[in-house]
């Protein structure tokens, strides 16, 4: 009996546990990161277990946020915001230097990076204010939420850090784009951004610019800036139709890719594992991808469609720019392959993102009701 | 406020989501077929850079060939040891990574020196080293800052040494680090992958001319390497094969007796085998240190090795063109006979000196040697007499019998650069000049001539070898260094066959007068204070030769300075009816020959017939010359 109902309190807690959590997007999720921790055990197989711990963390994290329903969270959007702007500031005053970038603050018991704060803030804060003109926006709503947007972007840019910064812009246009923003105005700010070019190329980094120069031409420079991606892009074509088998890769394995266990384990992968590897890959990012916009679809309020519809395409912009730049037909900008990728912070910003998802999905009969 | 209307919101949300998803799979579909190309359509080549990526192909330098004497004395070879090298175009500030390491290993004014004339010489991806020969101390001390000078290495590798120092350098040459020429050699015989390893290339002497057979045949590894270029495993090895070994006609003890005989004198001696052409011994003395150049010579010593008034770097066997004075006159006197324009008995009377159009050539003996014959005239090496007989010749018969003794052309030896020399003939005289008036052959140039002054200049080498084929009865070989190259690979060993240049067809009466005659020389002769108890025959003739005419005057060699005085020339073979030796010497500026010259040719006789070592140089240094008979 006692022995009964302790399997039962177990069982029930159990239940109460993964209550949360919706199965698909965790089963796509934990292939993901299952699989990064075999491409770890090839790249770098001494930081598998930081890795694991990482995973750890960011999984507790993701339960914890999927408990939150959408209205709490919708409550916090501003003061996030505005706490994440705040850092961001104090970043580009006091900030500590690292690698020729302003990227980290020095809280005295840790040090933070406010940016990566800024790809949950941001369309958090977006999908709040849509929430509140929930009446058809007008075009005054659209500068406000521009603004919002590009004044974080805009410290990101100068610290500057151009693959967080074109996170956080992507993220919060995608909640401009699903509020309804009309497609004039897209076409029109596509057009004038083309027309911008040269004027914003002015106004990049040497180092910005030379991984654009070498991205249209690797070769001119090939021990230099070109490095990087002829290795990488030399990596995946020799990987071939089946790969080299784990740990098989001679690219990865003398060490000609360079940061293989982090914004270049994609190379590693694909070498090992070729074209059919690829192939897995991508369709576990679509699964993923198409279940968050399935969620999105059925959310129930403004706020938690905008939300789950920007987070999930998050995961599309990482992993488009990631693989893009790796495969050599993007520039090279400091993106990690989500979920795939060396890094605790990256991995705990994505987990929330799925927590989000799944808390958005928990509670999408809720308000409806 | 417009009216909201959820439904068609909702729609038009979905409707986003749905282009949102069309832009998911069409970058998607960008991506795939991205890797489809990459992976599909270009994996050949990209396999192939991997693979080039992966695979480094690394030479392995073959051992260099030793060289030996006739005795197997070993007098080039190779020990190896480790350098450290600075490859420029990766170390950055050359100045300051240079002062670091000078921080951390010795590093001296020298060095410095040396690796500025390489940087000079070479390309800037080429590895030069800064420190040859490091201790093993030097090394770990390296290792344990390396992380401080990228493009920096030590390195393993294998130096040329000659353990003789300067002994026989200018028959071994040396070798220095290949440049442009060198390269453009290497590329005629296509030998390009073969030196792919190869810092150094043969300079002079033999090292040069055998330079293809000391290399040797690369080996080379197959390694894996990283994106550092660190080799990280060996996947296939082929050994080198090292290079062949050269075994000299030379005799090593016969050259350091020759060369040591010559004190701090300047000269040459060239000693031949006369029924082979094999040179026992040729000596240039002032010699160098070839080990100077296997590093990389400084700027320093290079010029002082070039601008030494004593030429040290000039191989005077081969090189220097000297009046053979005296030593002349058994060829002129051979030449008379064979020519018939003298018979050994036919005497003449000199009066001390000949007349010819009003103009009296000097004999060296005041009021002459009387009734002279054949035999008189070479062992008191009367002037008067050769005068005559160079008149009676004119000159283009003289050139044409001189010319078949080899004098005047070069002998062929195994190694390059060797001059000709001058034989003067009408021909000559009209090539060398260009002016008409110049160019015209006066008979009175012909008289002198006769004694081996006038436009006459010989290589030492030449001299021995005309003594050679003299002592050979006529029949003259290719004088030639090398006896035999050893195959490493086979052991098997090619010999350098003794090559039979001609035969003068000399008839044997006529010799023998000669070789009688030079008998006579070192007996009761100008030859015969030097050969006094002499315990063999020798045939010798003494010679000296006027580097500066006075004209009628007296000349008085003590007053003279050092580098206008006579050059002492002495020729000999040994032993006289069955000669194993032809040699010839010279001494620049050592007055004359009898007493400068013929004391060297007896050491070196004495010791190849007698093995008897001298007690103290032939020369006291710089001796104060007395005037001798001659």
């Amino acid at each position: 009996m006692n022995h009964g109902s302790g399997i039962a309190t177990l069982r029930a807690w159990l239940q109460k546990l993964v209550a949360p959590i919706d199965g698909p997007l965790m089963l796509v999720a934990g292939l993901l990161v299952l699989l990064a921790v075999g491409v770890m055990g090839s790249a770098s197989p001494d930081r598998i277990n930081a890795q694991l711990i990482n995973v750890a963390i960011a999984l507790v994290v993701m339960r914890v946020l999927a408990q939150i329903p959408p209205q709490r969270l919708m409550h916090l959007a501003v003061p996030i915001y505005v706490v994440g702007v705040l850092l961001l500031i104090a970043v580009a005053l006091f900030g500590d230097v690292s690698k020729g970038a302003r990227r980290w603050l020095n809280l005295g018991f840790m040090r933070a990076q406010p940016s990566e704060l800024m790809k949950i803030a941001m369309p958090l804060i977006l999908a709040w204010f849509f929430q509140q003109r929930e009446a058809m926006p007008r075009l005054r709503d659209y500068g406000i939420a521009a603004a919002l947007l590009l004044l974080p972007v805009g410290l990101i840019a100068r610290q500057p850090d151009l693959g967080t910064a074109i996170l956080v812009l992507a993220a919060g246009f995608y909640v401009i784009f699903f509020a309804g923003l009309s497609w004039k105005i897209i076409i029109g700010m596509a057009v004038s951004a083309i027309a911008a070019a040269p004027l914003a190329w002015n106004l990049l980094h040497d180092y910005q610019r030379n991984r654009i120069i070498t991205l249209f031409d690797p070769e001119k420079d090939p021990l230099g800036k070109g490095f990087h991606i002829i290795q990488s892009t030399i990596a995946i074509g020799s990987g071939g139709l089946f790969g080299k088998g784990w740990r098989g890769g001679t690219q990865a394995q003398l060490e000609f890719i360079p940061e293989r266990h982090t914004d270049f384990i994609f190379a590693v992968f694909s070498e090992e594992f070729g074209l059919f590897g690829n192939l897995l890959l991508l369709v576990l990012y679509a699964l993923l991808i198409g279940r968050g916009l399935m969620i999105a679809a059925n959310a129930a309020t403004l706020f938690s469609r905008l939300l789950a519809g920007a987070v999930t395409m998050i995961f599309f912009t990482y992993a488009f720019v990631n693989m893009g730049m790796v495969s050599g037909i993007l520039p090279v900008v400091g993106v990690p392959l989500p979920l795939v990728s060396y890094g605790g912070t990256a991995l705990v910003t994505l987990f929330i993102g799925i927590g989000i998802l799944m808390s958005i999905h928990g509670n999408r009969m809720l308000v409806q009701k | 406020m417009e009216f909201k209307n959820p439904q068609q919101e909702l729609e038009r949300f979905r409707s986003r989501l749905a282009v949102a998803g069309g832009l998911v799979l069409l970058c998607f579909t960008i991506l795939f077929l991205r890797f489809v190309w990459l992976q599909v359509v270009q994996h050949d080549y990209y396999q192939t850079r991997a693979e080039d990526n992966r695979i480094s192909l690394v030479p392995i330098v073959p051992n260099r060939g030793l060289i030996v004497d006739r005795n197997g004395a070993v007098l080039a070879r190779n020990y190896s040891g480790y350098t450290l090298e600075i490859t420029p175009s990766r170390a950055g500030n050359l100045d300051q990574a240079i002062d670091g390491l000078a921080e951390i290993i010795e590093v001296e004014a020298k060095d410095r020196k040396r690796f500025k004339k390489l940087l000079d010489e070479s390309k800037n991806f080429e590895s030069l080293p800064i420190r040859t020969r490091l201790s093993d101390e030097e090394v770990a001390r390296f290792i344990a800052h390396r992380y401080r000078f990228p493009g920096v290495e030590i390195k393993a590798r294998l130096f040329r040494q000659y353990p003789g120092g300067a002994f026989a350098s200018h028959i071994l040459g040396y070798i220095g680090r290949i440049n442009d020429r060198d390269l453009e050699k290497i590329e005629e015989r296509e030998d390009e992958a073969n030196y792919r390893g190869t810092d150094h290339f043969g300079k002079t002497g033999l090292e040069l001319r055998y330079e293809f057979d000391l290399h040797g045949i690369s080996g080379h590894e197959q390694v894996e390497v990283d994106a550092g270029g660190r080799a990280v495993r060996t996947l296939t090895h082929t050994p080198p094969i090292a290079g062949n070994q050269l075994t000299l006609t030379v005799d090593a003890e016969l050259q350091r007796i020759a060369e040591q005989a010559f004190g701090d004198r300047k000269g040459s001696l060239v000693a031949i085998e006369p029924t082979t052409g094999g040179i026992l011994a040729m000596v240039s003395v002032p010699n160098y240190d070839p080990n100077m150049f296997v590093d990389g010579i400084d700027t320093q010593n290079w010029r002082e090795l070039n601008e030494s008034p004593n030429k040290p770097m000039v191989n005077r066997a081969l090189n220097g063109a000297y009046p053979p004075g005296s030593t002349f006159k058994p060829f002129m006197a051979l030449a008379a006979l064979e020519l018939g324009k003298r018979r050994p008995e036919q005497a003449i009377s000199d009066p001390g000196f000949f007349n010819f159009g009003g103009h009296h050539f000097r004999d060296d003996k005041k009021g002459g040697h009387g009734m002279v014959d054949m035999y008189k005239s070479i062992v008191h090496s009367c002037d008067t007499y050769y005068y005559m007989l160079a008149n009676d010749m004119g000159i283009d018969n003289i050139a044409a019998f001189m010319g078949r003794l080899g004098l005047g052309q070069r002998t062929g030896i195994d190694i390059d650069g060797e001059s000709e020399g001058v034989l003067p003939s009408q021909e000559w005289k009209k090539k060398r000049f260009r002016k008409p008036e110049q160019q015209k052959w006066y008979a009175g140039e012909t008289i002198s001539i006769g004694i081996g002054q006038g436009y006459n200049a010989y290589t030492p080498i030449q001299l021995a070898q005309a003594t050679a084929t003299l002592a050979n009865n006529g029949v003259m070989f290719r004088p030639h260094l090398v006896k035999y190259v050893t195959d490493t690979r086979t052991g098997e060993k090619r010999l350098v066959e003794p090559e039979p240049l001609r035969d003068l067809q000399l008839k044997p009466a006529h010799v023998e007068v000669i070789r009688n005659a030079m008998v006579g020389v070192n007996k009761e002769g100008t030859g015969a204070r030097a050969f006094a108890g002499a315990e063999y025959v020798s045939a010798g003739k003494t010679g000296t030769a006027q580097v500066f005419s006075y004209k009628g005057a007296e000349h008085k060699t003590e007053s003279m300075a050092a580098h206008l005085r006579d050059h002492a020339l002495f020729i000999a073979f040994a032993p006289a009816d069955k000669p194993t030796i032809a040699l010839a010497v010279l001494v620049e500026n050592g007055g004359f020959g009898a007493q400068a010259a013929a004391p060297i040719a007896r050491q070196v006789l004495d010791y190849y017939l007698l093995g008897k070592r001298p007690k103290a140089p032939a020369l006291p240094d710089d001796a104060a010359v007395e005037r001798d008979e001659e």
